[in-house]
């Protein structure tokens, strides 16, 4: 049983025009297996939330804790974090030139595993997670991410996600840019993960078509760089029939 | 040993051929003052197949030059050694060349040949290790029809000097392909050059370099279209790391008035790994018609791409393993165009123990 936890949190970002306070104060609580859908309008701050979780060196963490089961994430280098059982599935996934995915998956499963993975079995393990989501097995030979398409790319970060088994996953906008099989068919590797790892989730989405996949245990509102609204899935649904002028105006 | 005889001028430093070079580093290569031993280090690695020879002749030089070494080169002897493939002839596996042991306290001039027959078909590979100062005159001649592979692999120890021009004359319908890796030396200068005789040829000339504290590594291309229908591709990759690494890429094309129909393209990127190094790129596209297919060139240097290393690290690989992965990424694309896999490997495992020396230098 894992507990990420998010207090406080208070992120800016430098640019060219000086100074910009993204994260005005995220309060979140997250459990092993629960998943948390997180909805808010465009340039709200929810890409900032992840990748700050994650440790993106862009942004600076000016106030608030983030803990996972009490130590200290913001303390982490971001392999350390993900040693430590956070997983970030990427809005839009980077693309890394001459690396393959078979040689970028298995350093990946040695860092995390903190020994090589048995050439044998891994071969059929990453087999078999690319069957499970589709994916023709030539992506191993292809380079990370290099001419995937969007919904390629997604998939990708979902096998990932089952490959790697965090504790906790933040899955940004996975869902945009899949057709509606993809979705599906994504949405059950995610089903998958929490499953087998008892996995906690962060949802971000713009969309309740993914959450009749990935049933959401909590709802939250995220407009000017906080979280002004929490409730159950019937809020979903009301932000769909109702968008969030009632968030932003405030 | 003959005597020199001729008057050649010594360059200043000041020439745009010499502007980048560490003329003092040079031994004396460049002034004369270099003593020239007598040793001839080229030597054949693990035997000839059939339709290969490798004599000792003189021979005149194929193109004429205006590289004062080269001059100086071939001021001092005739005699060359030459690696001669036969008309007709498909070498499965490659030709090696090697060294043997060079020398600092004296210098070596040598004189290559490489003659590939009508339609012959081969891949050598030279591999130049040990310490040494030597200074070469390489040409290539390339007959109608033919199709070379030209591995040439810069290893050598920390106090060598390597100048040298690589020289290919391609004639018709002929495919000429070079792969310059230069990841040894303490001053390293070649001039890959090439010129076409007879329309219909090519030349796919490739490179990687990686600089470490202190070295000096100099690629000089210039590409001569001097007949129509002829295609040019240049694609040098190099990475710089630690104080006073210091790299020079010059890519001449020229497009002379009859070259109707050429197609040419140059590329150069650099990776910056760290502060106190240089790299210079110039690309540099002369056109003499407008007749052609394409000209165009390219020349980019940057750092470490930030969101790349955080993708990998956000997986849990650790920085150093994030920059080993994304720098043999920058680098796969022309080491696997060598072809042979222990040779890549080894560049490759180089390549991992530059970027590891440069990370403990800093
Ligand atoms: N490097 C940056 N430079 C300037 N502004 C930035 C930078 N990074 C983020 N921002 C700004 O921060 C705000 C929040 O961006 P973020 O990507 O977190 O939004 P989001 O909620 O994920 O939006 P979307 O729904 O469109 O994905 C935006 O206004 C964005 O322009
Ligand atoms: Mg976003």
């Amino acid at each position: 049983m894992s507990t990420l936890e998010i207090r406080g949190l208070e992120v800016t970002v430098d640019t060219d025009n000086g100074v910009v306070e993204i994260l005005k104060g995220v309060d979140l609580t997250i459990k092993s297996g629960e998943t948390h859908a997180i909805m808010g309008p465009n340039g709200s701050g929810k890409s900032t939330l992840a990748y700050s979780i994650a440790g993106h060196p862009k942004y600076t963490i000016t106030g608030g804790t983030v803990t996972l089961d009490g130590a200290d994430v913001l303390e982490m280098s971001v392999d350390e974090r993900a040693k430590a059982g956070l997983f970030l599935a990427m809005q839009y996934p980077v693309e890394v030139p001459g690396v393959s995915v078979s040689n970028f998956l298995r350093t990946a499963a040695t860092a995390l595993r903190g020994e090589a993975p048995k050439l044998r079995t891994w071969v059929t393990e990453v087999k078999s997670a690319m069957e499970a989501l589709n994916m023709d097995p030539a992506f191993a030979t292809r380079n990370v991410n290099e001419g995937f398409s969007g919904g390629e790319k997604k998939r990708h970060e979902i096998m990932q996600l089952e490959l790697l088994k965090p504790k906790m996953a933040i899955l940004d906008e996975t869902d945009s840019g899949l057709d509606v099989d993809a979705l599906r068919i994504v949405s059950e590797g995610v089903n998958r993960a929490k499953e087998a790892n008892n996995l906690g989730v962060i949802l971000i989405t713009h969309y309740t078509r993914i959450l009749r996949y990935i049933k959401p245990d909590f709802v939250h509102v995220f407009a000017n760089g906080r979280i002004v609204e929490q409730g159950g899935p019937e809020l979903a649904e009301k932000l769909e029939a109702n968008g969030y002028a009632d968030y932003v105006s405030k | 040993m003959s005597v020199l005889t001729t008057n050649y001028l010594t360059p200043s430093g000041r020439e745009e051929a010499w502007r980048f070079t560490p003329l003092k580093r040079l031994h004396g290569l460049h002034d004369g003052v270099a003593v020239i031993s007598d040793r001839i280090s080229l030597c054949v690695k693990n035997g000839l197949p059939k339709g290969v020879s490798f004599t000792r002749e003189d021979l005149d030089p194929l193109a004429q030059s205006d590289d004062v070494i080269i001059e100086r080169i071939r001021g001092a002897s005739k005699s060359v050694s030459h690696l001669s493939i036969a008309a007709n002839s498909e070498i499965a596996e490659p030709v090696f060349l090697s060294r043997s042991k060079g020398a600092v306290d004296t210098a070596e001039f040598s004189r290559v040949r490489i003659t590939l027959g009508a339609n012959a078909r081969a891949t050598v590979i030279v591999e130049n290790t040990t310490d040494t100062v030597l200074a070469e005159d390489l040409e290539i001649s390339l007959a109608p029809g033919s199709d070379l592979k030209f591995v040439t692999i810069q290893e050598f120890e920390s106090k060598s000097v390597y100048t040298a021009r690589h020289h290919a004359v391609i004639d018709k319908d002929a495919v000429f392909k070079s792969v310059t890796v230069t990841v040894g030396g303490d001053v390293v200068r070649i001039l890959p050059t090439v010129e076409f005789i007879a329309p219909g040829a090519s030349a796919n000339l490739l490179g990687v370099y990686f600089a470490t504290a202190g070295q000096f590594f100099e690629h000089r291309i210039h590409v001569d279209h001097a007949v129509p229908h002829a295609k040019s591709n240049v694609n040098y990759k190099g990475a710089l790391a630690g104080q006073d690494a210091h790299t020079v890429w010059i890519g001449d094309v020229l497009i002379r008035a009859a070259a109707e129909g050429t197609d040419t393209y140059e590329l150069n990127r650099n990776l910056l790994l760290s502060d106190g190094a240089r790299a210079d790129s110039v690309p540099n596209l002369e056109i003499e018609t407008g007749e052609i297919i394409g000209a165009g060139h390219a020349s980019t240097t940057g750092r470490f791409d930030d969101e790349q290393l955080f993708y990998l690290m956000s997986r849990g690989i650790s920085v150093n393993d994030a920059r080993r992965l994304v720098v043999r990424g920058f680098f796969n694309e022309i080491v696997l165009e060598i072809g042979d896999q222990v040779v890549q490997d080894r560049i490759m495992d180089r390549i991992d123990s530059e970027l590891e020396k440069a990370a403990s230098d800093v």
